[in-house]
């Protein structure tokens, strides 16, 4: 099988700082990534590069087959204009930790906005799709209500939401609920878990809930500072560790 | 002359000036404020260069100089505009600096999540601005905004010195041939209150309306 999703040579730094160090991953069709790792290990940082938030410094990202950053043109490789950039955005969507739910619309228009103004439907139809869509992460009856009067843990199903109504192929959920008081956590986990299990789409999830990582992903890849030291099955992974590294940082998680 | 008279003189012939003044140059200030604004921001050097020498010398000379440089020099150089129009324009100009600024600043006072988020749902640049930066940052340009407006106004007493028949004008007008000098510039420091207040609560009832909901 071809990846969906390819990291070949990618170094990314911040001035002095080498946060991805020449990194190879391939994530597949369909498969559900999860990324765990220390804070500053560079897990964010991958998941930007694939959303164009960041340039790489070195190596190429291919995605369904074409290059992120690169294009090929008459056989050379260019960098990536505009024009290419929106193109390959189509099948990349993105869930923040901070949500960064607009904070000027209700929750209708939230969801309703790209569909609109990106994708051009009109506004009964992107109506009918977000309101499905709200309903399906369970806030149906918020639709008339701004951002500022939802508790965190409604305003990252809200952003599932808009992410999700632009059907991308690929998903990126960076910390989507580290943000979160505690008692918050499961209604978006649990939201998260029902579009892992339903849909073909590939996810990329970056969390530091271990429980939820060993019971959606296929595979899990463990980041330190800014290499992927180890991967594997959640089984692999979880109950047979085999750097000292990985025990180390899981052994924080059961005391 | 009672102090009614005076009212209905001040009323009467200088009015009709400084309210026209005063609403002409705003809309020049809050549209060239605007647009600098944004200027400032482009990707283009020249733009932004552009953009930035007009802020730099209309912020950094005094606005009297500005109006007698509009109305005394520029004829000299073969552009000869009516006092009105050198009023509008030397405050329309000065005060659209400072707008800019303030545009400029609000603009880049919403959070980068923002912009991050419309990228990660593929709006272009023009979409962003329009439909989500924007709209945010115009809340936060609201009360600067407001400000400047009624610093606006109150400048505009400043074309009596180009021989525009505003109020100022002619309250001066007024005192040379009566003397009564309290009661004219009491009454004309009143009417220039009196038009700043729409003003002010209009910007407040703006302020209100584009913030709903949002704390
Ligand atoms: N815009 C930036 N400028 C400078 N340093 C950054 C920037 N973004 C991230 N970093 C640094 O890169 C490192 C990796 O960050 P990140 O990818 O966010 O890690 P993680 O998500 O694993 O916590 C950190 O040391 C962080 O401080
Ligand atoms: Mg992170």
């Amino acid at each position: 099988m071809t990846p969906i999703v390819s990291y070949k040579n990618i170094t990314k730094a911040y001035g002095e700082l080498e946060v991805l160090k020449e990194i190879d991953f391939d994530i597949y069709p369909g498969e559900k990534v999860a990324l765990i790792g220390p804070s500053g290990s560079g897990k964010t940082t991958l998941a930007r590069l694939l959303m164009t938030l960041e340039e790489p410094n070195s190596g190429t990202i291919e995605v369904e087959g074409k290059g992120l950053w690169h294009e090929e043109i008459n056989g050379k490789l260019v960098k990536a204009n505009g024009k290419h950039l929106r193109e390959m955005r189509k099948s990349i969507g993105m869930v923040f930790q901070h949500f960064y739910l607009f904070p000027h619309m209700t929750v209708l228009k939230n969801v309703m906005e790209a569909p609109v103004t990106v994708l051009g439907l009109s506004k009964k139809k992107a109506r009918l799709q977000a309101e499905e869509m709200l309903e399906k992460v369970g806030l149906g009856d918020k639709l008339d209500v701004y951002p500022a009067q939802l508790s965190g843990g409604q305003k990252q199903r809200v952003a599932i939401a808009r992410a999700l109504v632009m059907k991308p192929n690929i998903m990126l959920f960076d910390e989507p609920t580290s943000a979160l008081d505690p008692e918050l956590v499961g209604e978006v986990l649990e939201v998260i878990k029902e579009i892992a299990l339903e849909s073909d789409m590939t996810m990329l999830l970056i969390t530091h809930e271990m429980d939820f990582a060993k019971e959606i992903a296929d595979r899990v890849a463990f980041f330190n500072e800014g290499t992927i030291a180890e991967q594997g099955t959640p089984e692999e992974i979880f109950n047979h560790p085999k750097t000292p590294r990985l025990q180390t940082f899981l052994s924080r998680f059961n005391p | 002359m009672s102090t009614y008279e005076i009212f209905v003189s001040l009323a009467k012939v200088g009015l009709k000036v400084t309210l026209q003044v005063t609403f002409s140059a705003a809309v020049l200030a809050l549209v060239l404020g605007g647009i600098s604004g944004l200027a400032r921001m482009s990707k283009h050097k020249i733009i932004r260069f552009i953009s930035s020498v007009y802020i730099e010398i209309f912020r950094g000379t005094s606005l009297l100089v500005q109006l007698f440089w509009m109305y005394f020099v520029l004829p000299m150089m073969g552009i000869r505009l009516s006092a009105l129009t050198a009023g509008i324009l030397a405050i329309g100009l000065n005060f659209g600096a400072y707008c800019s600024e303030i545009v400029r600043s609000a603009i880049q006072a919403v959070p980068s999540g923002q912009t991050e988020a419309c990228i990660a749902l593929n709006m272009t640049k023009v979409q962003r601005m329009r439909r989500v930066i924007i709209p945010q940052a115009f809340v936060m340009m609201i009360p600067n905004l407001g400000n400047q407006l009624i610093e606006l106004l109150k400048s505009t007493s400043l074309v009596s010195m180009i021989t525009l028949t505003d109020l100022t004008y002619q309250a001066n007008i007024l005192n040379a041939t009566t003397f009564e000098t309290t009661k004219i510039y009491s009454m004309l420091l009143i009417i220039y209150f009196i038009i700043g207040l729409p003003l002010s609560k209009g910007m407040k009832l703006l302020e209100q309306k584009v913030s709903e909901g949002r704390v």
